[in-house]
């Protein structure tokens, strides 16, 4: 008797979710099908992990491409709809979400947020020929030998060697200390391309110390011999929750070098219970800057702060970018909705190799044959709490 | 006994048919307006059928609670990826350059397999189950940080690539794992493992070694009082177990561009013993029924959108529930009973 009134139970609460879940897709679908009363809208869709350890970025992602469709739509002209499907970061469920957005009839992809996964996708959009642009998966392996494949996000080498060749250049140091986590393919990328580059520049790297996942809280060893071989500059090719710890330990152990880091560095000042104290004078490379003047940005930042009750990071940033250089190259060539996927990517890439775009993550943005993108790493220094500018 | 042998064959027979019947169904659905999505899928779920059905020679029939079985599905992958890569030039034929890949893949494993039985195997219950899992995670401790090149010869490195080779030029790239893999693993393939997948297990728990590895799981005191070697049985069903499942991650390895050691990992290892415990301990028809629903399901999910895995999660339970509640049972035992002609009195 008494597991049948847990079956009747469970029943029960299956028939309240089922009836939550149709609420929220009738919405959706109400939503879509006002934008395709408008005009034929085109279909694009992109994976992103929404679920699992890396939401965090899809998440981000999937708000601002929401921002970027909802703005357009409203201005008239070109009209969008935007499908983004779960991977959760992870290869196999990419492909599975996919193959999903191409039975939904997606004319061009956002590709993936994050590497791995988009490597796996990247493969089935140049079989299928529709165009791919990808916001932030970084590997070069996502685009190597795929002619439809674009990225808005430097490549992880592009960061190594752009790192080191700033460092030179603003000769801010030449006794260096790398400390980079070895088992992550974002600090991988950059580190590998940091020490191919660095020692041609004049930069002798003194330290070179590693941590891996699960063993990522503890730095005195490696900051003792960064400290202990005399470095001047310590170089921090990794996501800002491993950096926050170590300005922590190395405020606490006395150590104070110049602090460089890379676009994982964005969002340090927003981490909860960190000083941001720690992060004064903080140098770090990054594409985007949530406090910048620009009228395009400070609208930007705004909107989405409004909408999701957070400020944006580098990867929304890209994902509005990309969303937006769409609309112009689409504009550009004058396509319609009603085209095929395959009719829109040769259009996309000649149209992508030659068009240059201005958006919030660059000036004059320009892409070449292999699917990378040119733009400047803009630097910028943490003073009193804030990103300042440092050219 | 005759009756007892009768209806073993008969349920493997109608093991044999459903497999084939689907495979025939799916095949022809495939090339008349089946959608991408569920295209995509015949091969991932053809992996963790085979999956489900060599845990459940461990699980069911050894009676050992295995929580490390994703750890072979990963050398599987990787080895047999590694292969086929390398063989690439020399081996033009995309099935014969597969066979081969499931073949070192499956190889692999068994010597896994062999190697973690050695310890394992003198362990009982929860002891074994913790044990494996710990060789999970070695396993994807092991190719997270393995670099293995190809340049006529295999060239293998630890740690940090000192294989002499360009890091892009590499097979294996540590955390990378394995990238730009050419897709050679068909629904075909997928299918032809399976067959064999079930061959091998029917015929392992029909022959004498089968029964003495079952007697050990009812009563191991007893069967060694009778003179059956612990050890030798268990390896055996443990070994077998291990390299079937090395091909099925040599096939799952195969149908992504890019396979990467965290993909492997204690979640994977507890899918597949949900498909076993969902399927039925023992019972491969049942493994094969669960592993392709349950694969499928998340899937068939997404228009939940955010829902979805919390839908997914009552749905698992609500199946738990409801193959294993006694009245529901009875009634389905019922209506088989009449259906077929005293088959499941005993």
């Amino acid at each position: 008797m008494k597991k049948l009134l847990a079956i009747l139970l469970a029943v029960c609460l299956m028939a309240g979710l089922v009836a939550c879940g149709e609420t929220a897709t009738t919405e959706t679908t109400e939503t879509t099908e006002t934008t395709e009363a408008v005009a034929g809208a085109f279909k694009i869709g992109g994976t992103a992990p929404l679920t699992g350890p890396a939401a965090i970025y899809g998440t981000a992602v999937k708000n601002a491409a929401e921002l970027a469709v909802e703005e357009i739509n409203a201005e008239g002209g070109i009209q969008f709809e935007l499908r983004m499907e779960d991977d959760q970061h992870d290869a196999e469920k990419a492909v599975n979400a996919y193959n999903t957005l191409k039975d939904w009839g997606m004319q061009i992809s956002l590709g993936s947020v994050t590497s791995k996964p988009c490597e796996a996708t990247s493969t089935e959009t140049y079989a299928d020929r529709i165009f791919a642009l990808t916001p932030s998966a970084s590997s070069t392996a996502t685009i190597e030998g795929k002619d439809n494949q674009f990225q808005m996000c430097f490549t992880d080498p592009n960061q190594g060697s752009a790192s080191a060749q700033y460092i030179a250049d603003k000769a801010l140091a030449t006794k260096v200390a790398v400390i980079w986590k070895s088992d992550d393919v974002y600090s991988k990328g950059i580190y590998d391309t940091f020490m191919a580059t660095a020692p041609g520049l004049g930069i002798e790297v003194v330290s070179d110390t590693t941590f891996v996942d699960g063993n990522d809280t503890d730095f005195s060893v490696q900051l003792a011999d960064a400290q202990a071989n005399g470095a001047e500059l310590v170089f921090l090719p990794m996501y800002y929750t491993p950096a926050s710890l170590i300005l922590n330990q190395a405020n606490a152990m006395g150590y104070a070098p110049v602090w460089f880091g890379v676009d994982g560095m964005d969002g340090i000042l927003t981490l909860e219970g960190f000083d941001t104290a720690l992060a004064e004078g903080v140098i770090l490379l990054t594409p985007f800057n949530a406090d910048s003047e620009d009228a395009r940005t400070a609208a930007f930042v705004a909107k989405y702060q409004e909408k999701y009750g957070e400020i944006p990071n580098q990867f929304a940033a890209d994902a509005y970018d990309c969303v937006y250089a769409y609309k112009q190259a689409l504009e550009a060539v004058g396509a319609t909705a009603d085209m095929t996927a395959e009719e829109l990517c040769d259009l996309m890439i000649a149209q992508f190799t030659t068009m240059t775009y201005d958006g919030i993550t660059g000036e004059s943005m320009t892409w070449d044959a292999s699917g990378a993108v040119t733009k400047d790493p803009k630097g910028m220094v943490i003073e009193n709490g804030a990103y300042v500018g440092l050219d | 006994m005759k009756l007892l042998t009768n209806k073993t064959t008969r349920s493997n027979t109608i093991t044999y048919a459903v497999v084939v019947i689907s495979f025939v169904l799916l095949q022809l659905w495939s090339g008349a307006g089946m959608s991408s999505s569920l295209k995509g899928m015949l091969v991932p779920i053809c992996a963790y059928v085979v999956m489900a059905l060599s845990l459940n020679l461990t699980v069911g029939v050894l009676g050992e609670l295995s929580l490390g079985h994703a750890g072979f599905m990963s050398v599987g992958a990787f080895t047999g990826t590694t292969a086929a890569m390398a063989l690439a030039q020399s081996i033009p034929s995309d099935g014969l350059r597969l066979a081969i890949a499931m073949v070192v893949g499956a190889l692999f494993a068994a010597i896994a397999g062999f190697l973690i039985g050695i310890p394992v195997l003198r362990l009982r219950g929860d002891y074994l189950a913790i044990v494996t899992l710990a060789f999970g995670e070695i396993i994807k401790s092991i190719f997270t940080n393995l670099y293995v090149g190809f340049d006529g010869g295999l060239r293998v490195s630890l740690l940090s690539n000192q294989t002499g080779i360009a890091d892009n030029d590499l097979i294996i790239r540590g955390p990378m794992g394995i990238g730009g893999i050419t897709k050679i693993s068909t629904f075909v393939a997928g299918f032809v493992l399976i067959m064999l997948t079930l061959i091998v297990i029917f015929n392992l728990v029909n022959s004498r070694s089968g029964r003495a590895i079952m007697a050990l799981r009812d009563n191991r005191i007893a069967a060694e009082s009778v003179g059956i070697p612990v050890t030798k049985y268990k390896m055996m069903a443990f070994v077998i177990s291990a390299a079937l499942a090395g091909a099925a991650g040599t096939l799952f390895g195969l149908n992504y561009s890019t396979v990467v050691a965290n993909k492997f990992d204690f979640n994977t290892s507890i899918l597949i013993l949900v498909f076993v415990v969902l399927g039925g301990q023992g019972r491969m028809l049942g493994s094969i029924i669960a592993a392709a629903a349950l694969t499928i399901l998340p899937e068939v999910l997404r228009e939940f959108a955010d829902y979805r895995m919390l839908v997914y999660a009552i749905v698992l339970i609500l199946v738990m529930i409801f193959t294993n509640n006694p009245t529901i049972k009875g009634f389905f035992t019922r209506l088989f009973s009449k259906k077929q002609e005293g088959g499941a009195n005993q």
